[in-house]
């Protein structure tokens, strides 16, 4: 995959979580029509889906998804067509930037969207992110987010 | 070999030519996650580590469990079971060792058997593997029962029979008649006595040459190492899990084999303990249970027989631990069901990042066990709950406005006493009938002795009930105070 197209209003959906989670992260699933074979260069995610954050720690700095909430997610997802893609996190007062810990954490294939938030209002960056199948780079993938009435890429973010 | 379906998640398919679903053979589920990493080997970095292990990172199902949840990667697997690697972020592995090692060695100058205790242990001196000096091993051997319920009374028996030099007591309780079909430690009379009493006494009928000792206590963090450092074998008969982790944790940190065994119901499980040459039963289970998910035979039932069949297979590995002879249920969990009548073993690793027994523990001396588990401060699960008197209760429900009563209680539980007039509703069912409750009445929930009643009652407050109490001390208080015909339990 090397562009992720993301409707505006799901760009303004995630930070709204992320500000309602402030100061923790928020998590949660991104959603596609099904890619069989997976050729493509683009994937377009058609959908958000909020999920709890059940680090035990500290959420502030961590997010974890159940494997639970994922095989329900991802039933979810099978039965409206749809299939799991990738994951969104918020960066509470931390760029867009993937962590060691996020890459370390991170498996091959799924689109990974990091959204930083700030506790002063400002809207904060967000970043597309892949790991490569060896598992040796977590690089960026181009973001394209579509405006609202459907049209043409807008700029990246 | 059974053959399990392997669901490969979807990142992972592009290593098995697109396949969802593969089907492996293997034994338990690692077996067959790592049958499926050999016949498509792509796929080996992204779910083991250059190591070989499991990647802490990889959650793996057998069915609808995460096999941490079950025996990890030793989880037995039957043929057309589900095996699903789902990604997931966490952590866990493996390693063991094992072997029988006698506990009491023969160093100190044996003391001849009189002829009367010849014959009283004559079966077990014509077994080679007891003899003579594994009847003396016995004899010089201190056993501590941790509880002399369901699981210590028969096996407070079987030990004293054969000879067990030394047998402690841990048990603070009185016998009560609903004991009695199960403890066959105590008869009819004992009602009312405090348990050692009557358990010492009986002991001793049945082996006059058997020391035991009474901690008539609350083992406790304060009082733990003390209790048990100077006993051999450590006999683990408690209902409840502050206790439970408290002696598994003392048992490790004294370095003493524990005895565990644990019964639910119709189902038990026994396995043993030894932190030197195997798991500890925090390896098996890092964290208690949430407080309220798991019963007591007080609340759950038990077959009155069952514990009979868990304490008895005990008491056969304490002895064996003390003898030094056979395989003792190191890094294996037996599993009984009585009502299948069948014995499952599963393989019990050593959880190399145990916080207790692992070589980086963190953990080195006792905790706060009651709050380790969850458990309420006596009082704190009613604090800040309305409740109403059996008095007041009774007044009310002869006034002009009685209030709507509630029992909370199961259904088996309303066969045995009921207050007349009572919608009758699961503590579970609550939310989705709620509307049975109609909001302009006052409401009175009551359950056995006033612990779920105070959860329906937060329930009901939360879901914009205002007049709603909790019956305190329940529907036993009830009985006790107000209508003696109804069977307290």
């Amino acid at each position: 995959m090397t562009a992720v197209e993301l409707p505006e209003d799901l760009v303004s959906a995630m930070r709204g979580f992320a500000e309602e989670a402030y100061p923790e992260e928020c998590c949660g699933f991104l959603l596609s029509p099904p890619q069989p074979g997976g050729t493509s260069t683009r994937r377009r995610v058609v959908a958000i889906e909020p999920a709890p954050n059940v680090s035990d720690g500290e959420r502030r700095r961590r997010f974890v998804i159940s494997p639970a909430e994922l095989r329900a997610a991802e039933e979810r997802a099978g039965r409206a067509g749809r299939e799991v893609s990738g994951f969104y996190h918020s960066h509470p007062d931390h760029p867009a930037r993937p962590s060691e810990f996020d890459q370390d954490h991170a498996w091959p294939w799924y689109s990974y969207l990091v959204l930083s938030v700030r506790g002063d209002g400002e809207p904060g960056d967000l970043g597309a992110f892949e790991l490569d199948p060896e598992r040796r780079e977590f690089h960026d993938v181009t973001l394209a987010v579509l405006p609202r009435e459907g049209g043409e890429p807008g700029t990246r973010l | 070999m059974p053959r399990a379906t392997v669901r490969v998640p979807t990142p992972l398919r592009p290593f098995t030519g697109g396949r969802p679903e593969v089907v492996v053979e293997g034994e338990n589920v690692g077996a067959v996650v790592r049958g499926l990493a050999d016949a498509h080997p792509a796929l080996r970095s992204h779910l083991f580590t250059p190591e070989g292990q499991l990647r802490n990172f990889v959650s793996v199902f057998l069915n609808e469990d995460e096999i941490r949840t079950l025996q990890r990667e030793a989880t037995l697997v039957k043929d057309g079971d589900v095996v699903s690697i789902v990604p997931a972020i966490a952590g866990g592995a493996d390693t063991k060792a094992r072997g029988p090692r006698p506990l009491a060695s023969d160093a100190p100058a044996p003391v001849a058997f009189t002829h009367d205790e010849l014959k009283r242990y004559s079966r077990h001196l014509l077994l080679p593997e007891v003899g003579v000096r594994g009847q003396r091993a016995l004899r010089r051997a201190k056993v501590l029962l941790v509880g002399t319920g369901g699981l210590g009374a028969p096996a407070a028996l079987y030990l004293a029979a054969a000879g067990v030099g030394e047998l402690g007591l841990v048990d603070f309780d009185s016998v009560e008649l609903s004991n009695l079909q199960r403890q066959v430690l105590y008869s009819t009379d004992d009602v009312g006595r405090p348990k050692l009493e009557a358990a010492k006494e009986r002991l001793e009928r049945l082996n006059p040459g058997v020391r035991v000792v009474r901690h008539e206590k609350r083992l406790d963090s304060g009082n733990a190492l003390e209790i048990l450092r100077p006993y051999d074998v450590v006999l683990d008969g408690t209902d409840n899990f502050p206790t439970r982790y408290l002696v598994n944790d003392a048992c490790v940190l004294l370095g003493k084999p524990n005895v565990y065994g644990s019964i639910y119901r119709f189902e038990g499980q026994v396995s043993v303990f030894d932190a030197r040459r195997g798991p500890c039963y925090r390896c098996l289970y890092p964290e208690p249970p949430p407080p309220d998910l798991v019963p007591s035979c007080a609340e759950a039932g038990v077959l009155g027989v069952l514990p009979g069949v868990v304490g008895a297979l005990q008491a056969t590995e304490a002895m064996k631990l003390l003898l030094g002879v056979g395989e003792p249920l190191v890094g294996r969990l037996l599993l009984y069901d009585a009502l299948e009548m069948r014995f499952r073993e599963l393989t019990l690793r050593k959880n190399p990042d145990c916080v207790l027994c692992s070589p980086h523990a963190t953990q080195h001396e006792l905790i706060d066990y009651p709050a380790f588990c969850g458990v309420p401060e006596p009082g704190a699960a009613t604090e800040g709950v309305p409740e109403v008197t059996p008095e007041e209760l009774r007044d009310a429900l002869a006034s002009a406005d009685p209030p709507l009563l509630v029992d909370v209680r199961e259904p088996q539980e309303w066969a045995i006493s009921t207050i007349t007039g009572s919608l009758e509703i699961p503590k579970a069912d609550l939310p989705e009938r709620v509307d049975e409750l109609t909001r302009a009445r006052s409401v009175v929930v009551y359950c056995r002795s006033g612990g779920r009643s105070a959860d329906a009652t937060r329930t009901l407050l939360g879901l914009g009930f205002t007049n709603v109490r909790s019956l305190k001390g329940g529907i036993n208080a009830w009985a006790e105070r107000i209508d003696p015909t109804l069977t307290t339990y």
